[in-house]
């Protein structure tokens, strides 16, 4: 059976001043898997997602998502930045960070009405938020706001999700929850692709894994490619983890 | 003339009334355009811009020799705007941090304003005198074509930014993900700084140079203070921004001697100090008001939580305890207990003590509720 490609980058590098972050990168995101990104600090893994968002120009390469350039397809797009990426003292509540998840299909100067009110609402309720739905953001924990940011980009009701350490400080039963709608994604045929630092839950929680270490080691099906072998080649040790069967 | 003649006289008095009206309205608009400064953390950027200014009024000078403030306000304008770009420039083009590049910028234009200053003065025209208002600024010289422009800008800004109020707020928030949405942020980043300019522009005339940046934070961060809402911080930076502007020209106008910039910028400051302390939410003093509450119902749980590890260990929860098996790592005082007696959690009797129906079930679910948080 061949899947349909959802992410292909071709030849891809980016660099901040002369030193090399991303090197001639091929990778091919094949449609439907929940794929982790892994590789050490520094690697290119944020600047990767950020390079296939078009937030970052890349010195050469090219990405296109379902055959066609980012531009004609962001609606498929959905994204979840890193958490620390904001100042959550930003005087608002958290129903209004979610519904700016719906600014780009209203596009310029509309503003959002019922209902994409209700979208949000609905994506609130998903990420079991809707209590905190009026609270100011500031006063959520950090696994609060993170789910606030996944609301957000669920309400883009996309195609493909891109997200930057979606468990980064948040506690078992966030990352529980986080996990369990990533997977759901997954079984309404969404692609989902995530910068991930626990080795530990790889197998269990991906189906899929790309080694990046500002060259790509490899990428493929968790099952065949998960092993101390890459795992060593892309974190410069040697590296161990038993992976259940 | 003392407060209560200038508020009789600010109806009837040509005068008057024009520097009030300027005043207010500059007030509002650096107040809603500095509430964008402030949550970007680009509170320099006024003082940059507000001295880049400087050597685009004394260039306009030297070419038109004129004096009239509109063609001043135009060279201060494009001066302005090429110091902000420059900034824009070297933050994305080199690795200098933003607060060097607006350090930058600033003295480098400062300086080359002075430098032009002196040597306008230096020349043998009549004409030349009164060109370093523009320093600190001088409301009297306001008249009411001046108040006219500062209007009309003001009503365009207000307008620009119903419109774009979505696009504005998100790029503030979160400016990637903006990005990824489809929305061209440079055009958004642009049109605000732009706005951003021009208001401060408006204003060296009346406030001057070195002080105008105060009219661009101070007001916002005073409004921050009180809410927690973007259009609300908006509007009431706006509306302290204009309160200082009629404020501070009574003030100046009642004693002979001030000049307005300064004295509207004090009034501005007061604001700023005012909200720092008595804001419900943020204010230093509720904030300590409520830490000495909160540790002193932590002192009661602490007490109210031991004796409920007692109790509870009995059939009958209000079975009778010596007081002395309180002790003080409970956070136990004649005054904690005292307090429990009043709100009816526990019952004193002679040496003894016991709880009450209602303090068991208050203090199991002390936890609970903590947990819930």
């Amino acid at each position: 059976m061949k899947q349909k490609i959802a992410v292909q980058v071709d030849d891809l590098t980016v660099a901040y001043n002369y030193k090399p972050v991303l090197w001639d990168i091929d990778l091919e995101i094949p449609e439907g898997v929940l794929m982790a990104i892994v590789g050490p600090n520094g690697a290119g893994k944020s600047t990767l997602i950020k390079s296939i968002l078009g937030i970052l120009k890349p010195i050469a390469g090219s990405v296109s998502i379902y055959g066609k350039p980012y531009e004609e397809q962001r609606k498929l797009v959905a994204y979840v930045p890193q958490k620390g990426s904001v100042d959550w003292d930003f005087p608002t509540t958290a129903l209004d960070v979610v519904m700016m998840g719906t600014y780009g299909s209203l596009g310029w100067i509309k503003r959002p009405r019922q209902k994409e009110k209700k979208a949000a609402l609905e994506a609130l309720e998903k990420v079991g938020m809707l209590a905190f739905k009026g609270r100011q953001i500031s006063q959520l924990s950090g696994g609060q706001q993170q789910r606030i940011f996944l609301a957000r980009a669920l309400v883009q009701n996309a195609s493909i999700y891109f997200m930057d350490e979606p468990f980064q400080g948040v506690d078992a039963t966030t990352e529980i929850a986080i996990i369990n709608i990533l997977k759901e994604l997954r079984k309404a045929g969404k692609t989902v692709v995530v910068v991930h630092h626990d080795l530990q839950t790889v197998p269990e929680y991906f189906d899929w894994v790309t080694f990046l270490n500002v060259k790509k080691i490899a990428t493929g099906p968790v099952k065949d490619i998960f092993n101390d072998d890459y795992l060593t080649k892309t974190y410069g040790i040697n590296y161990k983890v038993s992976i259940q069967e | 003339m003392d407060l209560q003649e200038y508020f009789s006289l600010v109806f009837s008095d040509y005068t008057l009334r024009t520097i009030t009206l300027g005043t207010a309205v500059l007030g509002a608009v650096t107040g809603m355009l500095g509430s964008f400064a402030v949550l970007r953390k680009q509170s320099l950027l006024g003082d940059a811009i507000s001295h880049a200014a400087l050597p685009g009024i004394a260039i306009a000078f030297l070419i038109t020799g004129a004096k009239d403030s509109n063609t001043l306000l135009l060279g201060a304008l494009i001066s302005g705007l090429i110091g902000t770009f420059w900034i824009r420039g070297i933050i994305t083009k080199t690795h200098l941090k933003p607060d060097t590049a607006l350090g930058l910028i600033l003295s480098l234009f400062f300086g080359f304003g002075m430098l032009l200053l002196t040597f306008i003065q230096k020349q043998p025209n009549a004409n030349q005198a009164g060109l370093d208002k523009y320093l600190f600024g001088q409301a009297a010289t306001l008249v009411e074509s001046d108040v006219w422009l500062m209007a009309i800008i003001t009503g365009i800004c207000l307008m620009v930014l119903l419109l774009f109020w979505k696009e504005f707020k998100i790029l503030l928030f979160d400016a990637d993900y903006t990005k990824t949405l489809g929305f061209n942020t440079k055009f958004i980043d642009i049109l605000i700084t732009t706005f951003i300019v021009l208001a401060i522009v408006l204003g060296l005339q009346t406030v001057g140079v070195v002080l105008m940046s105060a009219m661009l934070l101070a007001p916002a961060a005073a409004a921050r203070q009180w809410t927690n809402s973007l259009s609300t911080m908006v509007f009431l930076a706006a509306l302290f921004g204009a309160f200082s502007g009629v404020f501070g020209t009574a003030i100046s106008a009642s004693q002979n001697n001030l000049s307005t910039g300064p004295v509207i910028v004090l009034v501005a400051g007061v604001f700023v100090v005012f909200s720092f302390i008595f804001s419900p939410s943020r204010g230093l003093l509720f904030k300590q008001i409520r830490f000495i509450k909160n540790r002193r119902d932590l002192e009661l749980h602490k007490t109210l939580a031991f004796m409920y590890d007692i109790a509870e260990t009995h059939e009958n929860i209000s079975h009778p305890h010596a007081i002395k098996i309180l002790n003080n790592f409970q956070g136990f005082t004649k005054g904690t207990l005292q307090k429990l007696v009043k709100k009816d959690y526990v019952k004193l009797n002679g040496n003894m003590w016991s709880l009450t129906e209602e303090g068991f079930k208050t203090a199991a679910n002390l936890y609970n509720q903590q947990s819930n948080e």
